[in-house]
């Protein structure tokens, strides 16, 4: 188990520079002049030239100038200092302001998608090639098929504007009542996947060994599903969740975006609007990093979860 | 963003499905004297699948709309006068007028022809890549098959949407052309992965076939046992998850124009015009709707059309 974490460690690692470089060779590398696109159209005084010259040692050129950016780079990544953006505000700071908001927003979208999702699915599972699991299969196929650039507006709109159920837009300082219409539309699309994943992993089980053994022994059905079946149906679907907790913690850019909600993908969405360079860079590379620290805790929580599974 | 994870894990369940798809023997010989093929068993049961009619006929009216335009309204999408902001229905334009004064029916009509071509040209795209890396990997194994599995664990690992933002920012200056190529190339580099690993189970499946046995004792070549003996073979999974792949390269690239960084206009996407109607929804909210329903139709008829085609391919599953 050690042995694992650790060599999973070690990838890690190697993928964090890989995308990083990858991160920072296209954003930066072989543009035409770094600094007029730090300025934008304004003019850019002889001064102001030599003095970001010198701060960003843009006077080193070839690969080893673009090593010793790229490591400047990575060396802020690591102490938290992501520059500024070009508004001027640090980053960092806008970061720590937003990520509170978007964990609010994934925990409502993960409670939505565990609470209907997989209790549907366990129904479906059950009750198989019945109204019900027809029901839920069309249902999902519409909502894995609607894009989010969809379904968030159009939630808005009827649910927002025509009939006012919900508020429209959350605002500065969100409450729970505000986001919980865009959490169930960022949560309606692993809604939908966990769904289908109980169902057919419970169907499968119920077909089990173990499960007929358990019936001839005379145990009731609510013992053999709710105790047997779940326990070993759920393995693939808590991975599924962790990899979707992960990915909603990066931010939704589009439910963000739509409903205007001051989390990090709305951010995002901002600095991509106004062209905002080192804030898009700046974010983008913390949400890689994200990325690839959810995979990890997946991953090892999948070998503790399931002892069958053995890495070596 | 989740978008994409949801495309990816049902792309995920066709690449589970497509390892089991495997070419089986017609259990039950139709006429006595004729053993029907697998593809003519599929067709069979597509025939009879009223999903498969009702989502082909979308597609083609919607391949209608990109190539022939013309052929659905009379109006210039590009004609727009501020005078009718918002305005009802009134002449040639039957949904009204959006906000710039545009006949919001043509433009989600003109939309058809981007949405498209870059949802075929990615998916054409990826298949090539596909089928090449997953041939070279699933059929001579070993170091190749290792070597190319990484490859498509790295991209795998790259998530789209963050990716595609970085690319696409390197042109966001540049002309029409060039952004239409720009989105098509950078979707079908981050998209080929699924597609490769399902051809790549299927070739492993089929190597392993009789026929290849056969085919090599009398002297075939490798080029020509993969050409003309496991292709075929191999080519079934693949395009159900291309089909399918398409609709959500047409979702990826209206997210992309959506958020500012794919298409511009001039060019007309559903995906613009939606964040332009979405902005100005409380005055009237059809050059919202319309564009929004033209999208999410598109998208649903591309992936209920793989998801027919693979049931009829996969007899198991049912």
């Amino acid at each position: 188990m050690l042995r694992f974490i650790l060599r999973r460690l070690l990838q890690m690692v190697l993928a964090f520079f890989g995308t990083t470089l990858i991160v920072y060779a296209l954003m930066f590398a072989g543009q035409g002049d770094p600094i007029q696109a730090l300025a934008g159209e304004r003019p850019v005084t002889a001064a102001q030239r030599a003095y970001l010259t010198e701060k960003y040692h843009l006077d080193a050129t070839g690969v080893g100038g673009f090593f010793y950016r790229y490591l400047n780079y990575l060396g802020g990544l690591l102490r938290g200092d992501l520059g500024q953006s070009l508004t001027g505000r640090q980053i960092g700071d806008i970061l720590a302001a937003a990520w509170p908001v978007t964990v609010k927003l994934a925990v409502i979208a993960m409670a939505v998608t565990i609470l209907v999702g997989v209790t549907a699915g366990v129904i479906a599972g059950i009750r198989r090639a019945g109204v019900f699991d027809h029901a839920t299969l069309v249902l999902t196929l519409l909502v894995l098929g609607i894009p989010t650039i969809v379904l968030a507006p159009l939630a808005q709109y009827f649910l927002g504007v025509r009939w006012p159920i919900f508020p429209p837009t959350a605002g500065a300082q969100p409450s729970l009542w505000a986001l919980l219409l865009p959490g169930i539309v960022l949560g309606s699309l692993s809604l939908a996947t966990a769904l289908r994943l109980t169902r057919t992993s419970v169907s499968e089980n119920l077909r089990a060994d173990y499960v007929r053994t358990a019936r001839s022994k005379g145990l009731v059905r609510r013992r053999i599903v709710g105790v047997h079946v779940l326990r070993n149906s759920l393995i693939p679907v808590v991975t599924f969740l962790g990899v979707e907790l992960g990915n909603l913690m990066s931010g939704a850019i589009i439910t963000e975006g739509v409903f205007n909600i001051p989390g990090v993908g709305f951010n995002l969405f901002r600095g991509i609007r106004t062209e905002d360079g080192p804030l898009v860079v700046g974010i983008v590379s913390v949400l890689v990093v994200v990325y690839l620290l959810s995979n990890l805790v997946v991953d090892v929580l999948y070998a503790v979860l399931d002892p069958r599974i053995r890495y070596e | 963003m989740s978008d994409f994870e949801t495309v990816a894990a049902t792309e995920d369940q066709s690449a589970r499905r497509g390892v089991s798809g495997e070419p089986g023997t017609p259990d039950r010989a139709g006429e006595p004297n004729r053993p029907r093929s697998l593809a003519g068993d599929a067709w069979r049961d597509l025939r009879r699948n009223p999903v498969f009619w009702l989502s082909l006929l979308l597609v083609v009216l919607v391949a209608a709309m990109a190539v022939a335009p013309g052929l659905f309204t009379a109006n210039d999408p590009r004609d727009c006068v501020l005078s009718r902001q918002h305005a009802g229905p009134s002449g040639g334009a039957i949904l009204g007028y959006d906000f710039q004064g545009c006949d919001t029916f043509a433009r989600a009509v003109y939309g058809a022809r981007a949405s498209l071509l870059v949802g075929a040209l990615s998916a054409l795209i990826t298949g090539v890549i596909a089928l090449v890396v997953g041939m070279l990997a699933g059929y001579f194994g070993g170091w190749v098959d290792a070597v190319l599995s990484r490859v498509i664990d790295i991209v795998l690992g790259i998530p789209l949407l963050l990716a595609a933002i970085v690319l696409l920012k390197r042109v966001s200056t540049s002309g029409e052309t060039v952004r239409l190529f720009a989105v098509i190339l950078v979707l079908a580099l981050l998209g080929w992965t699924t597609a490769a690993r399902v051809v790549r189970s299927s070739v492993i499946t089929a190597r392993e076939q009789d026929y290849v046995a056969a085919a090599r004792m009398l002297g075939a070549g490798n080029g020509r046992i993969m050409w003309r003996h496991i292709l075929p073979n191999a080519l079934a999974p693949a395009i159900v998850v291309l089909t399918i792949a398409l609709g959500s390269f047409i979702a990826a690239e209206a997210t992309l124009s959506f958020l500012g960084i794919g298409l511009k206009a001039p060019t007309i996407s559903w995906g613009i015009d939606i964040d332009a109607g979405r902005v100005h929804m409380r005055e009237s909210a059809t050059p919202l709707i319309v564009p929004s329903t033209f999208l999410a139709l598109t998208v649903l008829a591309f992936i209920m059309l793989g998801d027919a085609i693979r049931d009829a391919f996969d007899p198991k599953l049912r």
